[in-house]
């Protein structure tokens, strides 16, 4: 078993230091003003990148919803699948597409019981990707926000445009 | 308990909210042009389920498309289930396909994944699954109770539709699957048809944790069923067709008879599989799968006893409906509007 892998048998660990980014995210809030969100995602995007990528297999979606997967990139799910898994999970666990890899929806469920904090957001349901933000530092994204903005349709009583 | 307005016009829906047991069918896609071909296959089940299911490229494998299915279906009077899967088309060309559909006549759409690319003929393509069956729900839901696209844009008439999922209670992970059933629902999962059932006991774990969940009251379950032609068939099922589950002793079944006797001892299997679901509580129907064996449909649905639609609820008398003296032993004021059995 890789590092990664056994890193991410410890969710309770990737999500304190989530906690941990989320914090110091929020209080270089001000950062943004002084340098603009672009010339932070310049500087960001290589070091977030390199980390999230050898960790995680993060493939840049720009909207992280780590947390609440069990601290297991969805996007690494061949299908792209961001609410769960498919019918196609084979009898022994492993993804259908890719019959050598483990279901990340099977490791997902698995490492989110081991969570406390963000157990429960697993049955969170996770608005369509917006693709623009692909390839973009979801760090500065959290900051801006912008990775939390889902079109209008689908918000609870959507203000419907005439 | 007084039910809520019914969210279409189509047959299924009504069936289903008189509390009957339901049947519904799949059409294997023809491999031609010929509306013909469409016609004849839906001939054969449209006299034994209320509605036909149009497949959307199922198995990854390119046949004529739902759309295309559902428009003739729809002109010759059937009121089909329109699959309408992820893997091939974006979220713009979904929210088209689904107002065209509506337009047609089409009053269910069952919202799925889909198979990868990978299980079908032409493993190259892209893929595109730009949104997940739980987006596709909710997306669909708006269009229809808000009025408008994903975007917030008016649709001046929305879409009248009876929303359907799919559900694999034989694919790991096994105690997650009713959890994911309740987030459907909460997407907008009107019915659930789900994958080929061999498993009973499996489906019977899987149906009390729903009970549990209470989930059977808010959604109605068509457990999902067909026969087998062969163990060489259900070989191939098990290895090539995503989420089948079929248990060894179905397969040794099979293996122990004789040659000329298979397809009806599969056939048998599945008549038994059938009278096991209905007395599970909580399923509201089946959904027959017969893998170019459509003409099995019928004698199906005759031999599990489906024919006199016996009522889910203990209290009345099944022939009642068929002789049209429905009514008066009904608890259910809108039953009363469910057409007699018979074709759509």
């Amino acid at each position: 078993m890789g590092f990664a892998r056994r890193l991410q048998n410890h969710p309770r660990l990737l999500a304190a230091s989530y906690q941990a980014n989320l914090w110091i995210a929020m209080k270089l809030k001000f950062a943004i003003r002084i340098f603009g969100p672009d010339r932070l995602a310049r500087w960001l995007r290589a070091p977030e990148e390199f980390t999230k990528r050898q960790i995680f297999g993060c493939t840049m979606c720009g909207q992280c919803i780590l947390h609440s997967t069990g601290m297991t990139c969805p996007m690494t799910c061949p299908k792209n699948l961001r609410n769960g898994p498919c019918g196609g999970v084979r009898a022994n666990g492993n993804c259908e597409v890719e019959p050598e890899m483990r279901c990340i929806w099977v490791d997902a469920y698995d490492r989110s019981k081991m969570m406390t904090t963000y157990k429960d957001e697993l049955h969170v349901l996770q608005p369509p990707v917006d693709r623009q933000l692909e390839g973009s530092s979801a760090w500065v994204n959290l900051m801006t926000g912008a990775d939390r903005v889902s079109t209008a349709g689908w918000s609870d009583s959507p203000k419907v445009e005439s | 308990m007084a039910l809520p307005p019914p969210k279409s016009d189509g047959r299924l829906e009504k069936v289903l909210r008189a509390g009957l047991f339901a049947v519904t069918a799949e059409l294997n896609p023809p491999d031609s042009a010929d509306p013909h071909d469409v016609f004849d296959a839906a001939l054969v089940l449209s006299q034994v389920c209320d509605a036909i299911n149009a497949t959307d490229a199922s198995g990854a494998h390119c046949h004529m498309s739902s759309v295309a299915i559902c428009a003739l279906l729809t002109h010759a009077g059937y009121s089909p289930v329109m699959q309408v899967s992820c893997r091939d088309r974006n979220r713009i060309a979904i929210q088209g396909d689904v107002l065209g559909a509506a337009a047609m006549g089409v009053h269910s759409i069952l919202c799925l994944t889909g198979d990868d690319v990978t299980a079908g003929d032409q493993p190259g393509a892209k893929r595109v699954f730009d949104l997940d069956s739980i987006q596709l729900l909710r997306t669909i839901r708006t269009m229809r109770d808000e009025g408008c696209y994903m975007s917030g844009r008016k649709i001046t008439v929305p879409p009248r539709l009876f929303l359907g999922a799919a559900s694999n209670p034989f694919a790991p992970p096994y105690d997650w699957r009713p959890d994911r059933m309740a987030k459907k629902i909460e997407a907008g999962a009107d019915f659930f048809q789900s994958q080929y059932c061999f498993d009973v006991p499996r489906l019977e774990t899987f149906m009390k944790r729903v009970r549990d969940l209470g989930l059977h009251e808010k959604a109605y379950f068509l457990v999902g069923v067909g026969p087998l032609r062969s163990e060489r068939a259900a070989e191939f099922m098990r290895s090539k067709v995503p989420g089948v589950h079929i248990p060894d002793e179905v397969l040794e079944r099979l293996r122990k008879t004789p040659k000329e006797r298979k397809r009806e001892e599969g056939k048998k299997i599945c008549v038994e599989i059938i009278q096991q679901v209905r007395e599970i509580e909580g399923v509201h129907g089946v959904h027959l799968m017969a893998y170019r064996q459509e003409e099995l449909v019928a004698e199906i649905v005759e031999e599990s006893g489906l024919m006199s639609r016996r009522r889910r609820t203990e209290n009345t008398d099944p022939n009642s409906w068929i002789a049209g003296k429905r009514g008066s032993a009904h608890p259910n004021p809108q039953a009363s509007r469910t057409p007699p059995v018979g074709n759509d």
